[in-house]
């Protein structure tokens, strides 16, 4: 399953034992323990280095929506059940609610707006258009995101393989059918393109 | 003439006919015709001067709440529950 | 054998260049790149951020709201309670799409005396980011008098139950009541002679059936930004299924008249009935008002689930009978239907839908609308009509079963048909159950074997009226012949599309030469929700509408250009022709454009009729034994569509309803403790389907033309969801002998089942 890769590290270079602590409260809610210091984090976002100021409490997807307005990407639950947030870090699928943005140091994060490459869709993008694969799109960016981690990690999915790395992307609209058929579709022209 | 087919709820004042036939051009005026012979019935129907808001009427497969809504000579009225939808 | 479109031979299908095609949709590379602005994705200026207090009980006296410390809190821009919204009145309006009483309405949105419900929203704060206002919230302090609290319809209708409200009376065509009680309705249908309908019968079969409350599921939260300036003019850009829906209900509650408020819909990240009712749009507003800067008021996930609506939770009990032959003589229903905190549920369309697969003589339906402490109910496709066809739908299995009829043709045999009366009375126009129970018999899916053990295959029917209502549209000729289509139907699922295609093919052009433009409620003309199934017929129809006005001015400004007589010009195919004059819609277009005034097509319109969608399933499931959990092995479902505009978008409707029917069947429920608060408010523990839950979902597309539209098209929202749990109950019975009458068959439910019928 496509269960977000935490990778500490980064945060805890910065200040350890604040990350941890604000995980804990932001799960008990009690975020006015904090003292609000803000911190510089240093990253790679769709491959340009940027630097931002963010609090400990503030999650990657706060950060990249309200700090950046990198706004593809989508705030569906805020605790990692439904895959509207995912990004890629350092080139694994992350739900970005649940990764802090002083996590990103240092990190390669990409996210939906970075998938096109200069005015052209990305196979996965045109393959769901012409599948069909969308009804309200909101939840959208979070697949494509996650289905072209996937195709890069398994070029060649069978259709059990791709509705187990799809399990943690929520559809409500579209019964996942045309999602599957897509990737399947997008997996093709990624191959057709290799060879 | 037109056939009003009488919700079973409202028999008691009909004396159990379960359809009613009557000349009338408008909801309005099936509502009123029905009012002049069983008396107490507007008030059952209608909020005010309008049917209530938890009624629609069925002239002919159309869904109105106008009271202006056209009956012709051979329609068939019915009084249903509104309903939404998704 | 996946997606398939039947047309039956009773029909005679015409022939389309745009219609039945497949284009892309056109805002479809915005929604793949991550541009298309979603309402929590706004970001105005000087924008405050809101954030709510909600009540802990799920029965509350309010004594006291001191907002004091929160409004001391730096950072703190305002502070709102239902103080600030003014006093509703008491009035029931119809919004196109079932009625709202303000009165209850603006209870809702901010408590007023009472908490009713756990999550209710009782105060919020705006403040100059997210943290600080959820933080803020926190310090408002409340005195509640906690009250005795019902989560259950039945005890809720007990002379004892706690009273939810001292002035509801029970709004039934009888006599009115005296007394206050929960039950906010009573319906009543007869047709026929029940007593001798069941004399008649040779099997009867009765049973009672208990369904858990559920939640539409959108992924997107609700989510409003307001901006109430100091000229009193107030714009609100919000997630809604309804803009002009939005405007009215923000009138009523503030008491401003509509011409001062502008609403502009976002994209909507899913609806499905749950995004018509208000909750945050005027809260924003109040605050935006107290504090002279734009608010963004947005919900998060456990917000969603514990304050704004799921869709009843139900007991029902249902009795019919037949005779050997396999002719359905009687039936009974008595229906109970959660409303939530406030009356106006989905009990008129559940009474209305309960029977209306079947021609059945002799018939009663009684039906409650019950309030009690949860969260109001909303509309979830085709409301109320998934709950009663589990019940009818069941126990026509067991009679076919018993009779030793084949299910699909004892539907058949029984099945309504243009002329049928309903059991509410009404008599169906031409409707395609027929077509659609014949195309499901004829699949390769039904024909083929299911083997092996614990498996079990189960079909279902069901209806939804699906409605017309009001559809404005316009549409500008281009200088380069491209036609710009202005609408205000909220786009939740591709029906920019549709509406172009339909304009596209009235004028002969191709679907890419619409640019279809979803506008604010200043815009276009009055647009009623999207909703009902009802965009892509109704708005569909003032699309063709506006293109016949275009298609009218086009010829008389050509007749000048060509010196002819209007009528002495030929239009085919979007070519319009007078002896050697043969121009495309295009090329005259252009040439128009450079010899007089602008092109501008207009509609207006407001089709009364419902359109009548029929859907049916197979579906094949897997028991496991040991643990109760259920696996969909394969499903397919047919549904009448009158005509698909664009089948893959009809397809999707089709398999997203379908797989909320699963999910309805097998997992979906609202767990509630004894206090009256919901157990699992995260989509963690509301377990809606994933990808890795279901198989492809495979469509028979049944074109049955609605003679009420000029392409023939019915809706196709809705229905799809109506079938599924009744299928999947019958396909589990075959699979394990056992006949279930709670949903979800979650696995705890169905192992316990099948551990009591085996004597553990
Ligand atoms: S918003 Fe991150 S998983 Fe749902
Ligand atoms: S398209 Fe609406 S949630 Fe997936």
């Amino acid at each position: 399953m496509s269960s977000p890769q935490h990778t500490n590290t980064p945060a805890q270079k910065h200040s350890s034992t604040r990350t941890l602590q604000h995980t804990t409260a932001l799960q008990r809610g009690n975020e006015e323990r904090f003292v609000t210091e803000k911190i510089h984090v240093s990253t790679t976002i769709n491959g340009e280095a940027v630097e931002f100021l963010c609090d400990a409490r503030q999650s990657l997807l706060e950060l990249l929506r309200d700090g950046l307005s990198l706004t593809g990407c989508k705030e569906g639950c805020n605790n990692g059940n439904c895959g509207a947030c995912t990004v890629m870090m350092n080139h694994l699928p992350v739900n970005s609610c649940c990764v802090l943005a002083v996590e990103a140091e240092d990190a390669e994060i990409e996210t939906v707006e970075g998938i096109a490459a200069q005015g052209q869709l990305h196979p996965v993008q045109q393959c769901f258009l012409q599948g069909a694969a969308l009804q309200c799109g909101i939840c959208t960016p979070g697949f494509i995101v996650t289905v072209k981690a996937l195709l890069e990690q398994n070029p060649h999915p069978t259709e059990q393989e791709i509705r187990f790395a799809l399990a943690g992307n929520l559809c409500r609209c579209t019964g996942y059918d045309k999602i599957i058929r897509s990737v399947q579709a997008a997996a093709e022209i990624l191959q057709e393109a290799k060879s | 003439m037109a056939t009003i087919f009488i919700p079973a709820p409202l028999q008691d004042l009909t004396g159990g006919l379960a359809e009613v036939e009557l000349e009338a051009v408008s909801l309005g005026e099936v509502i009123a015709r029905l009012e002049a012979r069983f008396p107490g019935i507007k008030d059952r129907l209608c909020d005010d001067d309008q049917l209530s808001p938890a009624l629609q009427a069925s002239i002919n497969h159309v869904m109105t709440r106008q009271m202006r809504a056209e009956v012709g000579p051979d329609s068939e009225v019915h009084f249903l529950p509104a309903i939404g939808g998704g | 054998m996946s997606n398939v479109i039947v047309q039956p031979s009773s029909t005679r299908p015409r022939k389309y260049n745009v219609i039945g095609t497949r284009p892309v949709r056109h805002d479809g590379v915005d929604k793949v790149t991550g541009k298309a602005i979603y309402a929590a994705d706004l970001s105005l200026p000087n924008m405050a951020q809101g954030a709510y207090l909600r009540s802990p009980h799920a029965h509350a006296r309010i004594i006291s709201i001191d907002t004091s410390q929160a409004e001391a809190m730096p950072g703190v821009l305002a502070v709102a309670t239902s103080a600030d919204l003014p006093d509703p009145w008491d009035k029931t309006e119809e919004l196109g799409e079932g009625c709202i009483n303000y009165a209850h309405l603006s209870g809702n949105v901010l408590a007023r005396k009472k908490a009713l419900y756990r999550g209710h929203a009782v105060a919020a704060v705006a403040a100059t980011d997210i943290h600080t206002a959820q933080q803020a919230a926190r310090q408002i302090k409340v005195e509640y008098e906690v009250l005795p609290a019902v989560t259950w319809v039945l005890d809720a209708m007990e002379e004892d139950a706690p009273l939810l409200h001292d002035n509801l009376f029970t709004q039934t065509l009888g006599e009115k009541p005296t007394k206050p009680s929960n039950i906010g309705q009573h319906i009543h249908f007869e047709q026929g002679d029940i007593e001798q309908g069941f004399a008649e019968a040779d099997v009867v079969i009765e049973r009672e059936y208990r369904t858990e409350t559920v939640h539409q599921g959108y992924i997107e939260p609700h989510a409003s930004v307001a901006l109430w300036n100091e000229d009193g003019r107030l714009k609100i850009w919000t997630a809604t299924q309804g803009s002009f829906t939005v405007r009215q209900q923000l009138a009523e509650l503030l008491k401003i008249p509509v011409s001062k408020i502008t609403v502009v819909p976002c994209e909507i990240g899913g609806g499905f009935g749950g995004k018509i009712a208000v909750y945050e749009p005027p809260v924003a507003a109040v605050l935006s008002r107290k504090c002279g800067r734009p608010v963004k008021l947005a919900m998060r996930r456990d917000e969603v689930f514990e304050g704004t609506g799921p869709t009843p939770g139900s007991f029902m009990r249902v009795k019919m009978g037949a005779t050997k032959e396999g002719r359905l003589t009687a039936a009974k229903a008595w229906l109970a239907y959660d409303a939530g905190a406030f009356p106006g549920g989905m009990i008129g369309p559940g009474s209305m839908c309960v029977f209306s697969c079947y021609d059945i003589p002799n018939a009663t339906v009684d039906g409650y609308d019950v309030v009690l402490n949860k969260p109001k109910t909303q509309a979830y496709r085709a409301p109320g009509a998934t709950q009663a066809a589990l019940a009818t739908e069941t126990v026509i299995d067991e009679i076919a079963v018993e009779l030793g009829i084949d299910p699909v043709d004892f539907r058949l045999q029984n099945a309504a048909k243009e002329g049928t009366r309903r059991v509410d009375g009404p008599t169906y126009p031409r409707i395609g159950l027929v077509e659609t129970l014949q195309a499901l018999k004829e699949s390769e899916h039904w024909n083929s074997p299911l083997e092996g053990p614990n498996r079990g295959r189960g079909v279902a029917c069901g209806f939804w009226f699906n409605a017309g209502l009001k559809s404005s549209a316009a549409a500008n000729v281009n200088d380069d012949g491209t036609v710009t289509l202005v609408e205000g139907s909220p786009d939740i699922g591709g029906t920019r599309t549709s509406l172009a295609m339909q304009l596209a093919e009235t004028l002969g052009i191709a679907a890419e030469e619409v640019h279809p433009q979803v506008v604010d409620t200043d815009s276009v003309g009055y647009t009623d929700v999207t909703g009902g199934s009802r965009v892509t017929f109704s708005t569909g129809l003032a699309a063709h509408k506006a293109a016949l006005d275009i298609q009218d001015q086009m010829i008389k400004r050509a007749a000048e250009l060509w010196e002819c007589q209007p009528d002495d010009i030929q239009v085919d195919a979007g070519t319009y022709g007078y002896n050697d004059h043969k121009q495309t819609f295009k090329e005259l277009a252009v040439e128009l454009s450079s010899t007089g005034e602008a092109i501008v097509g207009r509609a207006a319109v407001n089709p009364q009729g419902s359109t009548n969608a029929f859907s049916a399933n197979i579906v094949d499931v897997e028991v496991d034994p040991e643990t109760g959990k259920v696996k969909i092995l394969r499903f397919t479902t047919a549904q009448d569509a009158g005509k698909a505009i664009h089948p893959s978008y009809v397809e999707g409707q089709m398999q997203g309803g379908s797989v909320q029917g699963i999910g309805w069947a097998l997992n979906e429920e609202y767990f509630y403790d004894d206090r009256g608060a919901m157990k699992n408010a995260s989509f963690l523990d509301y377990r809606m389907p994933t990808s890795y839950d279901v198989p492809m979902i495979e469509t028979i597309i049944v074109e049955v033309p609605n003679p009420d539209h000029p392409f023939g098209v019915r809706g196709v929202g809705e229905v799809s969801i109506v079938p599924p749990p009744a299928a999947i109950t019958n396909a589990i019975h075959q699979a394990t002998g056992l006949r279930m009458h709670h949903l979800p068959i979650s696995p705890p439910r169905l192992h316990q089942a099948i551990a009591e019928r085996n004597g553990q």
